[in-house]
């Protein structure tokens, strides 16, 4: 896997088959980026879980925060990393426990060894990537803002539907 | 973070940010000739309003139309993203807008479009921002002049009047130890020639009125960011590395990473400067790009020819193009507009003044006006309108004294373009 260039169809793929995402170091400050990132996911219709242990009971838009990846309730398609790369080992090997499909570290987190180990577990693995940015990409919704999207299409669809 | 685009630049300049209309299927970019833009509820309001979802709210913000035009300009400059706007001027004040604080200074090059050095010298000062003039043939004269107070670095490419090219590597090397953002106006060069991004410039200005329209029907203008400066590490930078009150003390650079400046232009700049490019400019616009490579192409080869001409003509007493063997920026052409010298360039004319009046009076197909980067070939005498402002020392500095005539070299037939310039010569002679 080249982690430093993703193809469109692997991004794409793994954003059409994530149903639920767990998102360790959630912040409750709506003013945080991974407060963002949380609140447009939710809006793209996917099921968003806090993971934080700072914040453990609290509600963060509408969904109750969990100390750790074990204690979510529910099954996880992809683990979503807030935090520094120097805690992404500790985490994969949570997201290895919990059976996560895919581990997704967020813009300027980086962890090439974990990222081997996940893999060698059979998880996908993006990194120094955001969901909402890629998610956008593919749509077709960043390039509202003027940004370049790299994406050119004759097509109609996308390979993202917002 | 875009993976570097697979796409040829001609490709980019017909397609990019123009997929066909999901609602429509129009395959052209619609003008989407709207003020404002409803909201599916007010938690959708809210998250627009908070930068939290990507979305249209107010037509002085973002435009689907505009938008397009964004990202194309932003594809064929390999920016991360750009910030349109109504003309290049406003481009220019939304950079330094997002970079500057009351008493800072940045540097520009002394060799500039007459009306920049208008705008940085006299009406910048009124928000507290000074610039010093350098001369750019040097490079090291920038590193010379910074100060703690510099913020950034800015030149032309290729220098309006004409015929000057900037070592944009030796210049962003500079800018780069200093530490300090390297914007570079490439409006007269076009991403076709020229892609100072790939020579380490941070952000690009175009005035798209230009080359990039290049029709002479609209007016335009555009802030590339490379997306590769970083905003927070030296704390010099509070617009987008410190809290914005206006954001309930959201961080731009944090939040949006290397689409800081994009969203701060539009967020912030467009929104508190008001000058948004109309949706009808921004189609205009893109029309104009979709042909870019192939009038760059024709526009440098008749240049190349008419400077050739002018070389030999015995009213003229020397040209200044950079594609010509005698030219002291032949090199640098060479090495950073190996397509073309641009079509924009001046030459002196025997009798100064009134004989610069006269060639410009005297002409048929060259018309008489204030523009460049036009299909049709375009004649001004500087000293005598553009540049008339200023003192006689600044004319000089910008290579705009009373022998100079600038020359936009349009698409027309290249015979006949040279047989206008030699009538019009004669008559003066
Ligand atoms: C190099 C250059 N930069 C900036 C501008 C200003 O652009 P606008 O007239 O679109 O404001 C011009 C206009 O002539 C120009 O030639």
């Amino acid at each position: 896997m080249d982690h430093e260039h993703y193809t469109d169809e692997y991004i794409a793929g793994i954003l059409r088959q994530t149903k639920t995402i767990a998102m360790v170091g959630a912040s409750p400050n709506w003013n945080r980026p991974s407060y963002f990132v949380m609140k447009y996911l939710q809006g793209k219709g996917f099921r968003v879980i806090p993971v934080n242990p700072r914040a453990a009971g609290e509600q963060i838009l509408g969904e109750t925060v969990h100390a750790s990846l074990a204690e979510v309730p529910v099954p996880v398609d992809m683990v979503d990393v807030f935090r520094a790369s120097d805690a992404v080992p500790g985490i994969v090997d949570e997201a290895i426990a919990i059976g996560a499909k895919v581990v997704w570290m967020q813009l300027g987190v980086r962890h090439d060894a974990a990222a081997a180990k996940a893999e060698a577990a059979g998880i996908q693995v993006v990194m120094n990537r955001c969901p909402k940015i890629e998610f956008g990409r593919h749509s077709g919704e960043l390039s509202w803002g003027g940004f370049d999207s790299g994406i050119i299409t004759s097509r109609r669809t996308r390979k993202v539907q917002s | 973070m875009t993976d570097k685009s697979k796409f040829g630049f001609e490709t980019r300049s017909v397609h990019a940010g123009a997929a066909p209309d999901p609602t429509t299927g129009a395959r052209a970019v619609p003008i989407y000739q709207t003020t404002a833009y409803v909201f599916d509820d007010v938690d959708h309001a809210a998250s627009l309003f908070n930068l939290q979802t990507y979305g249209y709210i107010y037509s002085r913000l973002t435009n689907p139309t505009v938008a397009a035009l964004e990202e194309r300009v932003a594809s064929l400059e390999g920016g991360r993203g750009a910030t349109g706007c109504a003309s290049g001027h406003a481009a220019q004040m939304l950079a330094f807008f997002a970079l500057m604080e009351p008493g800072d200074e940045f540097l520009a090059a002394k060799r500039l479009y007459g009306g920049s050095i208008t705008q940085f010298g006299r009406s910048f000062q009124k928000f507290g921002w000074n610039v010093r003039f350098i001369d750019s043939d040097d490079p090291e004269n920038f590193r010379r002049a910074l100060t703690p107070k510099c913020k950034a670095i800015f030149v032309e490419s290729l220098a309006n009047p004409g015929g000057v090219v900037t070592d944009l590597e030796a210049v962003s090397a500079i800018a780069r130890e200093a530490g300090i953002p390297f914007i570079v106006d490439n409006t007269m060069a076009s991403p076709y020639l020229c892609r100072p991004i790939e020579w380490g410039a941070d952000i690009v200005i175009h005035s798209t009125t230009k080359f990039l329209s290049g029709h002479g029907n609209s007016m335009g203008g555009m802030m590339v960011d490379s997306g590769r400066f970083d905003w927070t590490r030296s704390g010099r930078y509070p617009s987008l590395s410190e809290p914005e009150p206006a954001y309930h003390g959201l961080r731009f650079h944090e939040t949006f990473g290397d689409l800081a400046l994009t969203v701060h232009g539009h967020a912030l700049g467009l929104r508190d400067l008001g000058a948004a490019m109309a949706p009808l400019n921004a189609f205009l616009t893109l029309t104009g790009t979709e042909t870019l490579a192939l009038r760059m192409e024709r526009h440098c080869a008749n240049a190349q020819k008419v400077a050739e001409f002018l070389e030999g003509h015995p009213a003229v007493a020397w040209v200044s193009y950079a594609g010509l063997k005698s030219s002291p920026y032949r090199a640098l052409a060479a090495k950073y507009l190996p397509r073309g010298a641009g079509s924009v360039f001046t030459f002196g004319v025997k009798g100064g003044y009134e004989a610069g009046v006269k060639l410009v009076e005297g002409c048929e197909l060259f018309s008489h006006l204030a523009n460049i980067g036009d299909t049709r070939s375009l004649i001004i005498h500087p000293a005598s309108t553009t540049h008339r402002q200023l003192s006689d020392e600044q004319r000089a500095a910008a290579g705009a004294g009373p022998d100079v005539v600038r020359l936009s070299i349009g698409i027309e037939s290249v015979d006949d373009i040279i047989a206008d310039l030699d009538q019009a010569l004669q008559k003066g002679a």
